[in-house]
């Protein structure tokens, strides 16, 4: 119960830092990549905001075991810089530079029900699945 | 307004900074929101009742009505063809599910961690986001 009241408390402060950073203005995300236009590198800052924070939260917290609600912390991936990482990288690039939406300002903006977010969020929502249910086929052939 | 953009810019992505610390610290899970979304689409481990995933996006989803109702313009539309949006929504899904991370996933989180997966995949949808508003903008002549 503790744990979901958390991720939902966590959600909320991610959706607000996005706010307030701008992120979830797809003009200002477009701008920011804009890089041999109108520039505006105000983006930048939100990136090193957020690895600053983080990164010294991590380095702080870094001699604990285990999280304080779970019995262990997620384990990352164990896989190398191969090409399935590369590629979804080059085509989630393309998507995000063809809209100004990334995965979580999409979904804060989607209580805003504008028609761009409505188109997005859907086709985004087939992706992910389309992706799962190949990938899933695959394994279950090799 | 545009003078204290960088400052906002900072003090947002602190938040984000302190919303992934507190997950990870509370609940060892990653804030990333495309790996997030993967796992309500198709959970991957049986588990019962609701998932934290579910209540990580209903704090999202809120957020956004506190935005919405406290800030309505921080709230901007993407003014592109339902095409172009439909597309790119999928080749985010697709991409973000393909390379396991997005700019939350990859590129706070993981670099937070000094991941080399994450800043490799980080510099490379950097790089194709650039590339593409680049040709969209300045060779097709879009959203002018």
């Amino acid at each position: 119960m503790l744990s979901r009241l958390l991720a939902l408390t966590a959600g909320l402060a991610f959706a607000l830092g996005l706010g307030i950073a701008g992120m979830t203005r797809p003009a200002n995300v477009i701008a920011f990549l804009d890089v041999t236009g109108s520039w505006d590198p105000a983006l930048a800052f939100v990136m090193m905001g957020a690895v600053g924070v983080h990164a010294l939260a991590l380095l702080l917290g870094r001699r604990r075991t285990r999280p304080l609600l779970e019995p262990r912390f997620e384990t990352p991936s164990k896989a190398g810089i191969d090409a399935r990482l590369i590629a979804g990288a080059a085509i989630f690039g393309v998507g995000w530079g063809a809209s100004g939406f990334c995965p979580g300002p999409a979904l804060v903006a989607l209580m805003s029900f504008s028609p761009s977010v409505l188109a997005f969020v859907p086709a985004m929502v087939v992706g992910t699945a389309t992706v799962q249910r190949v990938s899933s086929r695959v394994r279950a052939q090799i | 307004m545009l003078d204290v953009a960088w400052l906002s810019a900072l003090l947002g992505g602190a938040l984000i900074g302190a919303s992934a610390s507190l997950l990870w610290f509370a609940s060892g899970r990653v804030a990333g929101i495309s790996g997030i979304l993967a796992g309500l689409i198709a959970p991957t481990a049986a588990e019962s009742g609701a998932r934290w995933e579910l209540f990580f996006v209903l704090g999202l989803l809120g957020g956004g009505v506190l935005l919405r109702v406290l800030a309505p313009e921080t709230l901007g539309d993407a003014p592109w063809s339902t095409l172009q949006l439909v597309v790119a929504g999928f080749l985010v899904g697709a991409g973000t599910r393909l390379g396991s991370g997005c700019t939350s996933g990859h590129g706070v989180c993981g670099i937070s961690r000094g991941s080399r997966r994450s800043i490799v995949a980080t510099l490379v949808f950097m790089a194709t986001a650039m590339l593409t508003v680049f040709v969209l903008k300045h060779v097709l002549g879009w959203g002018r």
